[in-house]
């Protein structure tokens, strides 16, 4: 096992994220998910909503990035869960911005547990974000 | 919804083959720029025999699994009301390009909630060899005012 230099409680990484409407139909595509509410603003309005929302999908693959990259070589995520507390809602202009910010929570003889603060217009909208990584080459 | 969902298993997905590109093309969609998602020579100086793709990935083969649930006849959930409410992947292994997998989706919690229901559906996803990869578990919010 690979010993990692930080300790519990270390920030590991922290990112700022910039989605636009273009990541959103981008994210559509690669995804499958063509729920309208991710790229009209009518629908989204018909149903209720302030605007057109991010994927939740999209939130959670990127807010694991800043992990993913931590890790590089040295193992693999082998759980990853979150809960979805809050939208992103990204304006047709201005877009979205998502802090990561990525904190070691455990470190144990299967691995470790990074927590994640996802947020979002100064509001969480991740809840619960835990990632295990396994310290394994393949 | 139909409280008779809980314990149904759905039957296997057809094979998913996991394209070089596809890779590529849903790890930009995340905003990865991982080499390990997009360099088949930095994936394969890890170990990897291929590009590997991000651990969110599953979603693509998983889309298959919830779209029977949702088509289910007896099972009562209308899109239109549905929210995301928890998502969570469990590794056996990360997927790499090249990789053909097959899905089985099975409901494993159905709760009533303040006149919102809440269905949890995993989908064991496996190898051409049978073994396990990775499991997706879903839980929805279907809004009691469908």
């Amino acid at each position: 096992m690979t010993a990692l230099s930080e300790s519990v409680g270390d920030v590991v990484a922290e990112r700022e994220y910039h989605l636009s409407r273009d990541t959103l139909v981008r994210y559509a595509g690669a995804s499958g998910d063509f729920n309208p509410i991710h790229y009209r603003d009518d629908v989204a309005l018909s149903v209720g909503l302030e605007g057109v929302l991010a994927h939740g999908m999209l939130t959670m693959g990127v807010a694991v990035q800043p992990v993913v990259d931590w890790l590089g070589t040295r193992g693999t995520v082998v759980d990853y869960s979150v809960r979805f507390t809050r939208p992103v809602l990204v304006d047709p202009v201005d877009g979205a911005t998502v802090t990561v910010v990525a904190k070691l929570a455990v470190v144990d003889e299967e691995g470790a547990r990074i927590d994640l603060t996802v947020s979002a217009a100064g509001a969480t909208v991740l809840g619960k974000a835990q990632v295990r990584v396994a310290l394994t080459a393949p | 919804m139909n409280p008779d969902l809980l314990e149904r298993v759905f039957p296997p997905t057809a094979p998913y083959l996991v394209g070089r590109e596809k890779v590529r093309e849903f790890a930009r969609a995340v905003l990865s720029t991982n080499p390990l998602n997009h360099d088949v020579d930095a994936a394969r100086a890890a170990g990897y025999a291929d590009v590997v793709a991000p651990p969110t990935f599953p979603v693509v083969v998983q889309e298959s699994t919830l779209a029977q649930l949702l088509a289910e006849p007896d099972g009562g959930i209308d899109f239109s009301h549905v929210v995301h409410g928890e998502q969570r992947f469990s590794y056996t292994r990360p997927i790499v390009a090249g990789d053909e997998l097959t899905a089985t989706l099975s409901v494993t919690s159905v709760k009533s909630l303040g006149g919102n229901s809440m269905v949890t559906a995993e989908s064991a996803i496996v190898d051409s060899s049978g073994a396990h990869v990775v499991t997706a578990v879903s839980t929805l919010v279907v809004r009691g005012d469908a």
